[in-house]
């Protein structure tokens, strides 16, 4: 196998270099082959840097939108390497494939790249023992570095990092095998409470967003987008607007073809001297528009639409276990339920915006994006640039959730920038915001279950309809293996008869993932229907839910009756389905919640559990009447994620995912009408607000030393349907459409 | 027309349209980006500011409204991050995205300054105009207790 050897004197003394630059004796093959999908911790150099003063440098690659990330991450380095975390500098990555994946989606930040992270900080570390082993001419097994020096215990010698910098640079980088961790007991930062970097700077207002960028020259747009995705521009009177003072130009942007991808949706952009006069002169445009292919789009009649589809048939068979058809035929008794879900808006309290600058032939962005590999290669592909003229800063994100992995707006700023000839911020409103989102798809599901005479289950069937993310990217009709496994293909199930099938569904806007993604409808109506079937069976929910899962066990792909299961990247032997886990979790959050004991204390709860991400979740949520409506007064969610590395955080976003979902539960819902979005600020598309949050929501973590799952999403999916249960245990109304709001009153 | 007013304890003149909303004077004119746009039409808090002590939505107040007064925003609550509500949320670590907090932050402390020791009805009412799009409420609660000392 080829190595590339690096001088890393420069990348240790020095900042800003890249490794691509001093590399020598690699092949030119190597090194594109290295470029191209890179082993990171034979570049630690590109994560951390050594200054002769001692201070450390380290990259956090991924974005921060309040999971913690870069509170974590260089942390985690710094642990393995033996850094003084009050001496590590912070550097936020530009979008650049060296740093391997960058995409801040799918949960991935720690478990994607858990050891990988610690074998950078490793290797460093094992290059600076190195180099004081040989300064003090004694074998590198008989140092150790710890508090930013590499010691000699049986000499009592130490030599600080700063001065091994210079020597440890011409070393060779450890070959990936030979990177020895240390032992977990070593780690400082395990089970700590880590601080939070950017803390002082959120509370002093002195955190840079996308919007607080600023350029010398910058201009400002807000754009007019067709309102129908797919529309475009019919005529155009520019005149009122320019008259608006400080508005300097009206550029028209090309709309898209389809598919409609990451593509802008076009329209025009009014370029003026600031926010207000850009907002002023989109206000006094006159422009007309022509709708396009989904000007006839409706919510509320399409979901009939998918009812329809739901009756008319599968587009195909996913899982099957035994006959289900035949077993349902012969059941003592059936219960049939069908679920419907809204689609939802990610929201974010920072709406979308960018700031670009094109100029001499290359382009440079600042935005709050979660994938900025993906806006580079969308900017250099719209402006005709190649990736390397493309640079792309990444600020602090005010929330994701996942819309801003979409560069749509990014790609805007890039296209009004050159036309203009100056710097532009493309600012969004929260109108803009809400009514050309990549929607949380809508859903319908039904389920259907036999019970025999002694009330045991002998079938399940379970169809689902709704229009795939891949409608947007690729036209889809029909959900993806992808999306089938979040909750529905890889639920186990002790169940003999089973049989899944997703019906045609057509994307009508743009579908994206939000956070969970399809496994939030999944959840909803898989653990509503196991809640159902309890009370069918006159049994206790949690009994219920236990039963259904059945005993401890590693669910095989033969036992689901799937081909293959997509398991979120990983392969199953590494990341099995473990009822074990489920079971434990499920019994945690029951006894923190006192389950057993509701009776006696007269309260209504519902409960859940969902793997999702890897990582195993239950939650238990208890509501109450008001005069007001319903209320939800306290919330339990345990999580099994494996290895922690930030406790802290992992509660917190655990927290935040209770309030998440049961705001979309409660009162989360986006309407269409004749193509467009009906809702336009958070006046009608509501989120919770601070007096209907629980009083207490209790966030547990199990210890464990396993392989890491997911934490920024996996909270989300069980709490809807805990809350559907709760619901139902206080009103003895079960809630198969989302929001509850439609149908209760909520305080 | 030039509009006359102390800004985190400094005079300030600004020449602007006096219909511009403050939020777009603090922003875009003084440079100061502590204070966010949020929706525009004080729905969710993000610009919370102060005048003369009282909190307000600079998205929706025009910079008329400010001459002769005295504006604060997140950067003039303390120069340092020494206010007792600062120095609550970062103990507490209340962020996650941390997009609203100056906004919750600037509620929070026109509440403690009309009502040292808040009850937690009185926390939910008058915090209930930020929106925490994160879900961090619990530990904004949390925070606004500890530096009212409760």
């Amino acid at each position: 196998m080829e190595r590339i050897v690096l001088c890393r004197r420069s990348f240790l003394l020095g900042l800003g270099l890249t490794a691509a630059g001093l590399a020598v004796g690699a092949t030119p093959r190597a090194l594109a082959a290295a470029a191209k999908d890179p082993v990171l911790e034979e570049h630690p150099e590109v994560f951390v840097q050594v200054a002769e003063s001692g201070q450390v440098s380290i990259v956090c690659q991924r974005s921060e939108m309040g999971q913690g990330v870069r509170s974590s991450i260089p942390a985690l380095i710094a642990d393995e390497l033996g850094a003084d975390p009050s001496r590590v500098t912070i550097v936020q990555a530009d979008g650049d494939k060296k740093y391997g994946d960058q995409d801040t989606d799918g949960s991935q930040s720690i478990r994607g790249q858990y050891e990988t992270l610690r074998r950078i900080g490793a290797a460093v570390r094992m290059m600076l023992i190195a180099a004081a082993a040989h300064r003090w001419r004694v074998p590198v097994a008989t140092c150790v570095a710890h508090d930013h020096a590499v010691f000699h215990p049986a000499s009592k010698r130490s030599l600080a990092f700063g001065a091994l910098a210079s020597e440890a640079a011409r070393l060779p980088v450890p070959l990936r095998d030979a990177i020895v961790l240390r032992p977990l007991a070593e780690l400082k930062t395990r089970g700590k409470i880590l601080p939070l970097v950017d803390g002082p700077a959120i509370v002093t207002g002195r955190a840079i967003y996308g919007a607080d960028v600023r350029l010398p020259n910058m201009l400002t747009a807000v754009i007019a987008r067709p309102p129908v995705v797919g529309g475009s521009v019919a005529r155009y009177d520019a005149a009122r607007t320019l008259a608006v003072p400080g508005v300097r130009r009206v550029v028209e942007l090309a709309a898209p073809a389809r598919p409609f991808g990451f593509k802008p949706l076009g329209g025009l952009a009014v370029v003026a001297d600031g926010t207000w006069a850009a907002m002023r002169g989109r206000a006094a445009l006159d422009v007309s528009w022509n709708g396009g292919d989904n000007a006839s789009y409706d919510s509320a009649l399409y979901r009939e639409e998918l009812s329809r589809s739901l009756r008319d048939g599968p587009s195909r068979v996913v899982r099957r276990t035994g006959d289900a058809a035949a077993a349902l035929a012969s059941a003592a008794k059936l219960v049939v339920a069908e679920y419907h879900t809204p689609h939802l808006a990610h929201a974010t309290m920072e709406p979308l915006v960018a700031v670009a600058r094109v100029e001499g032939g290359a382009c440079e962005v600042w935005c709050p994006t979660q994938d900025p590999q993906g806006a580079r290669a969308e900017v250099a592909s719209a402006l005709g640039l190649r990736e390397e003229q493309v640079t792309v800063h990444v600020t602090l994100l005010g929330g994701g959730f996942g819309r801003k992995s979409k560069p749509d707006f990014i790609v805007e700023a890039a296209l009004v920038a050159r036309a203009v000839g100056a710097p532009v911020r493309v600012q969004w409103t929260r109108e803009d915001d809400l009514q050309h989102d990549y929607y949380h798809s809508t859903s319908a599901q039904r389920l259907v279950a036999g019970l025999d005479a002694a009330g045991a289950i002998t079938a399940w069937h379970h169809r689902v309809a709704f229009p795939s993310i891949s409608s947007t990217f690729k036209g889809a009709t029909a959900p993806s293996d992808g999306e089938l496994q979040q909750g529905v293909t890889d639920l186990p199930l002790a169940i003999p008869n089973v049989l899944v099938e997703p019906c045609e569904a057509h994307g009508k806007t743009r579908i994206g993932w939000l956070r969970s993604v399809a496994n939030t409808y999944h959840a909803f109506a898989v653990q509503s229907f196991i809640d159902e079937l309890a009370h069918a069976r006159g049994k206790d929910p949690l009994d219920n839910l236990l039963d259904v899962l059945g005993p401890d066990r590693v669910v095989s792909l033969e036992e689901l009756g799937v081909a293959k299961l997509p398991n979120y990247g990983q392969p199953l032997t590494a990341h099995p389905i473990d009822t074990g886990r489920h079971r434990r979790v499920l019994l945690r959050a029951a006894e923190l919640a006192g389950w057993r004991e509701r009776g006696q204390r007269g309260r209504a709860l519902g409960i859940a559990v969902h793997r999702s991400f890897l990582t195993y979740v239950a939650a238990v949520v208890s509501v109450k009447d008001s005069p007001a409506g319903i209320v939800v007064d306290e919330a339990w969610i345990v999580a099994d994620a494996g290895t922690i590395v930030n406790v802290e955080r992992v509660e917190t976003q655990l927290q935040g995912a209770v309030v998440f979902a049961l705001g979309h539960a409660l009162l989360g819902e986006i309407t269409m009408k004749a193509g467009a979005t009906v809702e336009s600020n958070y006046r009608d598309y509501r989120v919770l607000r601070v007096g209907q949050v629980p009083r207490a929501i209790h966030a547990e973590v199990v210890a464990s030393d396993g392989r890491p799952g997911g934490i920024g999403e996996p909270g989300v999916p069980p709490v809807a349907p805990a809350l559907a249960n709760a619901v139902f245990a206080l009103t003895g109304a079960r809630v198969r459409a989302l929001p509850i709001a439609r149908t209760l009153r909520v305080a | 027309m030039t509009i006359h007013l102390r800004m985190n304890g400094e005079s300030c003149a600004l020449d602007v349209d006096p219909e511009m909303p403050l939020l777009w004077a603090i922003r875009d004119v003084l440079g100061l980006t502590g204070t966010k746009y949020g929706c525009g039409q004080a729905l969710c808090g993000a610009c919370t500011i102060h005048i003369d002590g009282e909190a307000v939505r600079a998205c929706v107040t025009p910079v008329r409204r400010a001459d002769g007064r005295s504006v604060t925003t997140i950067e003039g609550l303390s120069s340092d991050g020494s206010h007792p509500l600062q120095r609550a949320w970062v103990e507490v670590a209340t962020p996650q995205c941390g997009y609203c907090q100056p906004g919750q932050i600037m509620a929070a402390a026109a509440l403690l300054a009309k009502k040292p020791k808040p009850t937690d009805a009185e926390i939910d009412e008058s915090m209930c105009g930020n929106i925490c799009r994160c879900g961090t409420y619990v530990r904004i609660r949390a925070a606004v207790k500890k530096a009212a000392g409760l």
